[in-house]
Formats: C-alpha cells, sequence, structure tokens
C-alpha cells in the first residue's frame, strides 16, 4: 500500500512527528493531573467551590479546541511559542474529566468507611492518602484515561499553528490534497489514542479488581 | 487529667442540646452520667436520638449548648483526634476498609499510633482469638469474610489499642438471627472479662436487655428526649406508659425474659 510505502521512506519525520505528538500530550496531561486532582480533592472538601470550579472547566471544554487556540494566541508568554500555548490549551481540555471524576471518586467511596476512620481517630489528611484515594483510584484514572483520549485528538489540531505533531501531516495532506499524507497523520494519531485507551483501560481495571 | 475513683462518671452529658437547625433539636435537656466500667444501653425508636447522643460522645457531633465531658474534660478542650483513638467505635455497616487485609483493618489505630510492626502483629493475633476468629484470617480481605467474621473484626478492630470506652451504633443490626445471638453471647462474656466503659446503641429490646444483664443499665430514649436510666430488672417492672408500650410490642411470640 502506498501509506506503508511513505511510512518506510519518511520513518524518521514520522517519529519525530510522533515524538512531538507525545511530548504535547504527555506535559499536558501531567499538569492536568497535577492540577486538576488536588482541585478535585479541594472540592470534596469545600463543596462550596463546585459551581466556580466545575464551572470553568466546563467552560473550557465548550470552547471549540481551534478557537481556544485563537484566543489564546494574544496571551504574553504563552502565545508567543506555539507549543506553549498546546500545551495550555491540552491542559485546560483535560481539566474537567480529571476534576470531576476526582470529586466523583472520592464522594463515591462507601460513607460506612469514612465514618469508621474518621470515629477511629484517623486526621483528614491520613484519610485522604490512606482510604479516599486509594479507593478512588481506579475512578481517577478513568478520567485521566478520558482525558489522554480527548488530547490526543486535539493536539492533531495543534499544527495548526504550528506546534507540530501528527497533525502537521493532516493539514499538509489537506493543503495539498493528498490523501496518503492525511492518513499518515491521521492513522499514527488514531492509533496512539487507542494505546492510551487500552493501556489506561487495563490499569483502571486492574484496580478496580483489588476492591 | 485528674485522678477518678473506680465508680465515677467517665462521660458525663450537662444538659446537652443538640439541633440540626433552628428547627430541629435532635436532643434536648439530655443529663446523663455512665459509670466507669458499665455498660449503658441506649434503646429507642428510629429518630429518638440514642446515635445522636453515641455521637457527642467520640466529637462526631458537637452539642448546640450543654456540655458533654469524657474523663472530666469538655469534648471541646479534647483534640478530636487524640480523643478518638481513646475510644473503640464499632458501627452497623462495620466500614472495614475492602483494600486493607483483616490484619491491616483490626492494626489501623496501633498503626497510626506508631506501633513497632512485631506489636502490632501480636496484638492483632491476639484480638482475632479473643472474638472468636482464627488468626489465619488476617491475611484475607473483608470481601471474602461472612457477615458475623466482619462484624467480629469490627469489635476487634475497635479493641485494638485498649480504649477505656467503646461505643457501639446498632452493631449487630445487620446480621441474620442466628447469628446474632450467638455474637451478642459472646460479646456479653467479653464484656465481663474486658471490664470496660461501653455504650451501646440498639432499639431491639431483647438485644438492651440482655446486654445489661450483668449489672448495667438501659437509658431509654423517645423523640430527643432521655425518658429514664434502668437497670434490666427495674426496665421490666417499670410503671412508665412508654416503657409499657415499648415492652408490648415486644410481646407478640416472644418470650422476653428467657432473652
Amino acid at each position: 500500500m502506498g501509506l506503508l510505502r511513505f511510512f518506510l521512506t519518511n520513518h524518521v519525520e514520522v517519529l519525530e512527528l510522533t515524538g512531538e505528538h507525545l511530548w504535547l500530550v504527555g506535559v499536558s496531561m501531567l499538569l492536568a493531573v497535577v492540577v486538576g486532582v488536588p482541585l478535585g480533592i479541594l472540592l470534596t472538601r469545600r463543596p462550596s467551590l463546585n459551581k466556580p470550579i466545575l464551572g470553568s472547566a466546563n467552560i473550557m471544554q465548550t470552547v471549540p479546541s481551534l478557537a481556544l487556540f485563537g484566543l489564546l494566541l494574544p496571551v504574553p508568554w504563552i502565545g508567543a511559542r506555539a507549543d506553549r500555548l498546546t500545551i495550555l490549551a491540552l491542559t485546560l481540555y483535560a481539566l474537567l474529566p480529571i476534576i470531576r471524576n476526582t470529586h466523583a471518586g472520592i464522594t463515591g467511596v462507601d460513607r460506612a468507611v469514612v465514618e469508621a476512620g474518621r470515629g477511629m481517630g484517623m486526621t483528614d489528611r491520613q484519610l485522604l492518602f490512606q482510604v479516599e484515594l486509594p479507593l478512588a483510584l481506579g475512578v481517577i484514572i478513568a478520567g485521566v484515561r478520558v482525558a489522554t483520549v480527548i488530547s490526543v485528538g486535539v493536539a492533531t489540531i495543534a499544527a495548526a499553528i504550528g506546534a507540530g505533531g501528527l497533525g502537521e501531516y493532516i493539514f499538509r495532506g489537506l493543503a495539498m490534497v493528498n490523501n496518503n499524507l492525511i492518513l499518515a497523520g491521521a492513522v499514527p494519531a488514531a492509533l496512539l489514542a487507542l494505546a492510551a485507551d487500552v493501556v489506561l483501560g487495563q490499569v483502571e481495571r486492574r484496580l478496580r479488581a483489588s476492591q | 487529667m485528674r485522678e477518678s475513683p473506680e465508680n465515677a462518671a467517665i462521660i458525663e452529658f450537662d444538659n446537652v442540646r443538640y439541633a440540626v437547625d433552628s428547627q430541629r433539636d435532635l436532643l434536648r435537656g439530655l443529663n446523663l452520667q455512665v459509670r466507669r466500667g458499665e455498660t449503658l444501653v441506649l434503646l429507642g425508636r428510629s429518630g429518638s436520638g440514642k446515635t445522636t447522643t453515641l455521637k457527642l460522645i467520640n466529637c462526631l457531633l458537637v452539642p448546640s449548648s450543654g456540655e458533654v465531658r469524657v474523663e472530666g474534660r469538655s469534648t471541646l478542650a479534647w483534640d478530636p483526634i487524640q480523643l478518638r483513638r481513646r475510644i473503640g467505635y464499632v458501627i452497623q455497616e462495620v466500614g472495614l476498609f475492602p483494600h486493607f487485609t483483616v490484619e491491616r483493618n483490626v492494626g489501623l489505630v496501633p498503626g497510626i499510633e506508631g506501633w513497632p510492626r512485631e506489636r502490632i502483629r501480636e496484638r492483632v493475633r491476639e484480638l482475632l482469638l479473643l472474638v472468636g476468629l482464627d488468626p489465619q484470617l488476617g491475611s484475607r480481605y473483608p470481601r471474602e469474610l461472612s457477615g458475623g467474621q466482619r462484624q467480629r473484626v469490627g469489635v476487634a478492630r475497635a479493641l485494638a489499642a485498649d480504649p477505656p470506652i467503646l461505643l457501639m451504633d446498632e452493631p449487630f443490626g445487620a446480621l441474620d438471627p442466628i447469628t446474632r445471638s450467638e455474637i451478642q453471647h459472646e460479646f456479653l462474656a467479653l464484656e465481663q472479662r474486658l471490664k470496660k466503659t461501653v455504650v451501646f446503641v440498639t432499639h431491639d429490646l431483647r438485644e438492651g436487655l440482655l446486654l445489661a444483664s450483668a449489672g448495667g443499665r438501659i437509658g431509654l430514649f423517645e423523640a430527643g428526649r432521655l425518658v429514664g436510666v434502668y437497670t434490666a430488672e427495674e426496665f421490666l417492672r417499670a410503671g412508665d406508659p412508654l416503657v409499657a408500650e415499648y415492652l408490648a410490642a415486644f410481646r407478640g411470640g416472644d418470650n422476653l425474659i428467657a432473652g
């Protein structure tokens, strides 16, 4: 097939673009977890913050990705480099599933278990780290999984602003009306998304089974 | 903490009121003293205030007015964490940690108190035997146990750090009648051996009479008020209409005295 030959002749560039893609998704997912999980935990401690936090994350999700990229362009420092902008946008997109799942995971822990723990004299921190987080982990990973798959998809659009990644091939292919080129970007991107879904799905299943 | 004579009150309620909001008083005008080493059964219907009373002791709830004192100190003056670690707490759903083994569950409080590992292991073994379980169950997970076994682990867990006070909130309510009767009698024997102060919430009159039968007392609650405190015999002979109502409700086909 023409596509296979393309991969063989351009394997260096394909790997380079895949690497860029993984980098964009990887860094933004890390940031989203570092920010999103604590926010989700905070929400369980201060339910009054529900509206502002979930509301903002929800707004991020509703803005179409290309529009979000456009909106962030004029922002100082961030808008100056395409990859910084992309990472910020991807992080914002990943926040909602992660915050929401962290919150749902923790509030979904059996109330009797939390009550027993509190009644026996566990501090809030001990309860959080020894009971609530371990038991909520499966649901939290599910949120990370969904966010990662979305990120891989949105990252293809990043090529539109020059951030690199597999979207490069897709946009180039669209401009040159070259099907092979489009597929050369779309197929690996789809495979990446699938791989993330499967791997994280396994992690999730393993965690849920141990409960 | 001041020195208390043998039979002094280890828990005191001083005109305690607990309200959820300005409309509803869950508990009103509660004056009660629990003597060191006694078993006090809090008996009453659902919503009568007995669980609220229990939770005021280990500071899961705080009085709206009045004072609750444990070992002579107001619960507000205690560090709630320290207070709760000195009080064993057993609830109906048990609340064992599903991701911990039985051993780790029982050893929870000693663990967070920093006991050396060997001492914890020994203590867990001792406790599992005490509540009538095979110590080999220590390596199992709660989901692998029967309801009765789980509840016994719950009791073992509450006793782990050897607390002077034990609070129990309808702990045997979810068990089938045969297991329940078995575990009640075992617990009665255990009570007498350990000589701890036990406050036991139940709506089951027979259970209350049994557990108070060895020198304990029964506090009857109704609509947020403590109606009276009686020994088991006094309760059966009491003229109070509420007591009579309670006894009548249980008379249907049951032989109470033999219980």
